[in-house]
């Protein structure tokens, strides 16, 4: 079957000013413009090149968050997943990546997948975590922060964006990819295709019924803004930056 | 008591700063206790290195030919094997570190803090997210080991006039075949270290070719600095991607950051908001980045960066007649 499993998540867009509750419990997102996480973006855009190269046979959108997550289901679907299913959280807000791994795993044992493909971090939490969890709860081999992607037979080959400049490993399948920024450059949706989305399956599973241990050793207890830098100075030319720098006793 | 475990990290050849700036972050925990375990083909130099920081007790040494190269799926269960004993198990949030650790918590059935920018307690501990614009303090449970990234742009590193004991180990884990080490590349060569430099020039889209790029590095050779990009110039292919600064590239804290054509989008500011001293160059003077600049100047790169080259040289040429 050769499934691609794409893992996506709702987050409030990028370009959203992020305002923090007064009383520190959270970050207001009453009525913030929400999206898919531009890495799952790119995530879900491979699968279906892998796909549409004839590497991935059905490529399966999975996301694990609240009913109104469907919204991020249907634009994925138009994108051109085959199938998307659902993992409703409700009625906890909050999950820990590490639970999120653990029910992926469930999903990836049912689909068979031989690649999983997420974004490297969500924009949200900006974890960047579990991609990595779920490769280690699958024992499967992880390939993290991938700008190319090549599929060859039971093998992938992956280049992977490392703070030293460019490495590639290569894997055996399944395995967990996730995905950086210059991977690819996800498509746009045409209306037809959000026509044709409607009539896709998508499954909603309560996550109760998964059996998926959700404690974490860890809570977010409170939330503040960071602190503010003061308002600098204008100068006018090079030398009046040159005697700037040098009053500051930086140069 | 808390016992820390810090994995090493190398960077060409040596022990990366990475390592003593996790140190620094293990000795705010109460009651500390410190190891530092290098994993390699061949440790010994590096964990003669490891064995100077200041504060460490114990260097690990872990000496296989499967590690000579950092693989997360291979040394992930070594690392897991080896904090039994510890209550805090940290790596840097290098590529490296962000890379292994979740995969190490996964193994232990813990969660995992990334970036970890303040400890507030032996089990309280500073986090951003949304690019830097919430800062959120995580609570550990007590009675499980604590597994995180240290963000290296939030501590100093660690002295080198520690004396620790090096002692090898042998771990005795089934390592998985099923990942193997390629290749890697690294497109800036022999360019100061973007990371740990304490002055930075980088470039954004108004630089709009790579050629232009030029005019970055030879200023920054002239101010002794390392070079970045906003990810508007490495998308565009201006810069290779280890130079990119921001949310999703590299967080820095130099003394000194220029911003030249760097417009500022939020992602790019979460990088740099450490930073000492922040320069704006640009001809746009609603440009965001302005609102965090400490020193802005409106006007065309093109003109001010070779003019700012050329009163530097005169300058230290002047110092040194």
């Amino acid at each position: 079957m050769n499934t691609v499993l794409v893992g996506i998540k709702r987050v409030m867009d990028y370009s959203v000013r992020v305002r923090i509750k007064p009383d520190g419990s959270g970050i207001i997102s009453d009525g913030a413009k929400m999206g898919i996480n531009p890495f799952d973006e790119i995530a879900l855009e491979e699968a279906l090149r892998l796909k549409e190269r004839g590497s991935a046979g059905e490529v399966v959108v999975v996301t694990v968050g609240l009913p109104d997550s469907q919204q991020q289901l249907r634009a994925a679907l138009a994108m051109g997943a085959d199938r998307a299913v659902l993992v409703d959280q409700s009625p906890i807000n909050e999950l820990s990546p590490l639970t999120t791994a653990r029910i992926l795993l469930k999903v990836a044992e049912r689909f068979q997948p031989i690649l999983v493909i997420l974004g490297k971090q969500a924009i949200d939490y900006d974890n960047g975590q579990t991609g990595q969890m779920l490769a280690a709860l699958w024992n499967r081999p992880q390939a993290t922060y991938a700008s190319k992607l090549e599929v060859d037979g039971d093998r992938a080959r992956v280049t992977r964006e490392v703070d030293a400049g460019l490495e590639t490993i290569e894997v055996v399948l399944p395995a967990v990819v996730t995905t950086d920024l210059r991977l690819n450059e996800p498509r746009y949706v045409k209306l037809p295709d959000i026509m044709r989305a409607k009539k896709k399956p998508l499954e909603v599973i309560a996550l109760g019924d998964l059996g998926v241990d959700c404690d974490s050793n860890l809570r977010m207890r409170t939330f503040k803004s960071p602190p503010v830098r003061p308002r600098g100075v204008m100068v006018k030319d090079a030398g009046e930056l040159l005697r700037a720098l040098k009053q500051r006793g930086v140069l | 008591m808390a016992r820390s475990l810090i994995v090493a990290e190398q960077a060409r050849g040596r022990l990366s700063p990475n390592t003593a700036k996790c140190v620094c972050c293990a000795s705010k925990l109460a009651d500390v206790g410190i190891d530092v375990v290098v994993f390699a083909g061949d440790a010994s130099a590096l964990a003669a290195e490891a064995a100077t920081l200041s504060g460490v007790q114990r260097v690990l040494k872990v000496e296989r030919p499967e590690n000579s190269e950092p693989l997360a799926a291979v040394l992930a269960p070594q690392v897991a094997a080896l904090a039994k004993d510890h209550t805090h198990l940290f790596g840097s949030s290098s590529t490296f570190g962000k890379d292994l650790m979740p995969r190490v918590a996964g193994l232990l059935g813990v969660g995992h803090v990334s970036d970890i920018m303040a400890v507030e307690s032996s089990y309280g501990f500073l986090r951003p997210a949304y690019a830097g614009n919430a800062l959120i303090s995580v609570e550990a449970d007590s009675g499980k080991i604590v597994v995180g990234t240290v963000r290296v742009a939030s501590f100093q590193p660690v002295e080198r006039n520690g004396r620790a004991s090096v002692e090898a180990v042998a771990v005795d884990v089934p390592l998985p075949s099923h990942t193997r080490f390629v290749s890697r590349s690294e497109a800036s060569g022999d360019r100061l270290d973007l990371q740990s430099a304490a002055r930075v020039v980088a470039g954004g889209r108004a630089l709009a070719s790579s050629e232009n790029f030029k005019l970055l590095y030879s200023l920054a050779d002239a101010l002794g600095a390392a070079v970045g990009a906003s990810r508007a110039a490495v998308d565009s292919g201006f810069a290779p991607n280890e130079l990119q600064v921001g949310q999703t590239g590299k967080i820095i804290a130099p003394e000194l950051y220029l911003a030249l054509g760097i417009s500022g989008a939020i992602q790019h500011l979460t990088g740099i908001k450490d930073a000492r001293t922040i320069v704006a160059i640009n001809k746009d003077s609603e440009a965001p980045i302005f609102e965090v600049a400490d020193i802005g100047l409106v006007g065309d790169i093109f003109q001010i960066v070779p003019e700012l080259e050329r009163l530097l040289r005169s300058s230290s040429a002047a110092r040194n007649a």
